[in-house]
């Protein structure tokens, strides 16, 4: 791999977690949120524990703190939701700052921000410390299917070419004056994610016709 | 003559929404030579090329590649014969390295460890991409990545590499460097493109296709300069262009 060509979610490091072979990384990873799922929401001081052993992780990483929490923002539709809960809920109810919120909708709450932070971060860490390739290598260590793990890849190496495509489509609206804001962009947006979705299928059949013309019959050698 | 490398004999072809596309082509190429196959939008060339290593099969009529047919049974062979170069080297770089992505057609045919990184390299050396072998194919340049598209066809040794449109969206220093690189194969080459000085430069016969008919054949300098034929199957010289001129320039 050629430095400085990583991915936008890799950090490029040397650190003893950057090294570790990336099966033991996913395998620990699957493991780690197995037991954070199983873990019941009222166990405070567990949750505790797993954050301060994921934070101490990242730490061994040399990956900067902030460069994971900026990539956290794929949480937000989770926290929107988590945060709703407490009102939605039904039971009994308790005074919190002035409001008057379900108690059992707070734990939920609790339960779902606290294990899906730890997942997002978790995940986060293997990504910054894992290259792309390493990972599907590393899932092909672990047995999983073939046909996932080409799915996977697929993913890997067409996600810059699709995020380039959009790239691409946002100029080309935004040369004709059109400025993405209120609810009025919507049904471009609505439109443009159409059409990639459209793009991106007949992508999908020109490759498998590229793969086809190179002897592929479905099974990866 | 020997058997031609590709014998093509009155193939047709209807889509399935019922659009015909191809109305009884007969084409042949032999051994060594470089054909340029001509054509308006909508000719039929992507079509044609489709059937040559039996992505689709003919409606009616035949193919068949250094004498064996284009049947479903001989399909894996026929792909190992006719290679395909697509447009979009998009479309047909999909792996996570260089190296991988080439590998990919030789691996498909059974080629493994030592024989296979021969087959690989060999191939990248021909294009001059030997040093990229380890990068991702997403961070090269578009000249550099038809060039890796060329070389993952190439390492599957087939006896006629089929191009489309191979200058497409090349800037005129990697349109120069390819053009070196196919004149360079030892290999029979079909060309599918608009760009008749590409086709004048590396070609010595064209074909041209239009409406599903092959309509001329003949050498490149004669079907350039039939300004009749060109005009009625939308045939352009760019600019400036005069094939006349050149082979006066290249006799003189």
């Amino acid at each position: 791999m050629g430095a400085g060509h990583g991915h936008k979610l890799h950090y490029h490091g040397h650190s003893r977690i950057h090294r570790a072979p990336a099966h033991v990384k996913i395998a620990t990873l699957v493991l780690f949120m197995l037991t954070v799922v199983a873990t019941p929401r009222e166990w405070y001081p567990v949750f505790a524990g797993y954050f301060a052993l994921v934070l101490g992780v990242i730490a061994l990483s040399q990956v900067p703190f902030g460069y994971i929490a900026k990539r956290m923002v794929v949480e937000v539709p989770f926290v929107v939701f988590a945060l709703l809960m407490p009102f939605v809920a039904t039971g009994p109810r308790v005074d919190v700052l002035g409001l008057s919120v379900s108690e059992a909708g707070l734990v939920a709450a609790w339960g779902l921000l606290a294990k899906g932070t730890l997942g997002v971060m978790a995940s986060l860490t293997l990504a910054a410390t894992t290259e792309p390739r390493d990972v599907l290598v590393g899932l092909e260590r672990l047995r999983v299917p073939s046909q996932l793990v080409q799915i996977v890849g697929f993913m890997v190496r067409y996600l810059d070419v699709v995020t380039d495509e959009m790239r691409r489509m946002r100029i080309a609206r935004e040369s004709r004056g059109f400025s993405g804001r209120g609810l009025r962009a919507w049904p471009v947006y609505a439109r443009t994610a159409g059409a990639l979705f459209v793009r991106s299928y007949e992508r999908g059949e020109r490759v498998h016709l590229a793969m086809l013309s190179r002897g592929y019959d479905g099974r990866a050698r | 003559m020997s058997s031609p490398v590709l014998d093509v004999r009155g193939l047709a072809y209807a889509y399935p929404d019922g659009h015909q596309a191809l109305y009884g082509v007969d084409l042949h190429v032999h051994r060594g030579e470089r054909v340029a196959l001509l054509g308006p939008n909508g000719a039929g060339k992507t079509t044609l090329v489709l059937h040559l290593n039996g992505i689709l099969t003919a409606g009616a009529g035949s193919v068949s590649v250094s004498g064996l047919p284009v049947t479903k049974a001989n399909v894996q062979e026929i792909r190992r014969r006719v290679g395909v170069v697509f447009q979009d080297p998009d479309d047909q770089l999909f792996m996570p390295s260089v190296r991988d992505d080439v590998a990919f057609g030789p691996a498909n045919l059974g080629l493994r460890g030592a024989d296979l990184d021969d087959r690989v390299m060999e191939a990248l050396d021909k294009v001059g991409m030997a040093d990229f072998a380890d990068r991702p194919p997403h961070h090269l340049s578009f000249g550099q990545r038809r060039r890796v598209a060329v070389a993952t066809v190439l390492a599957m040794e087939p006896e006629i590499l089929v191009l489309d449109e191979p200058s497409s969206n090349l800037d005129p220093a990697s349109r120069r460097e390819l053009a070196e690189i196919l004149r360079g194969l030892d290999v029979t080459v079909l060309m599918v493109t608009h760009d008749l000085p590409y086709a004048f430069e590396l070609c010595p016969r064209s074909v041209v296709l239009s409406d599903g008919v092959i309509v001329a054949d003949g050498s490149t300098f004669d079907v350039l300069t039939d300004d009749a034929l060109m005009a009625s199957h939308r045939l352009e010289l760019p600019y400036g262009f005069d094939p006349r001129t050149i082979a006066d320039r290249a006799a003189g």
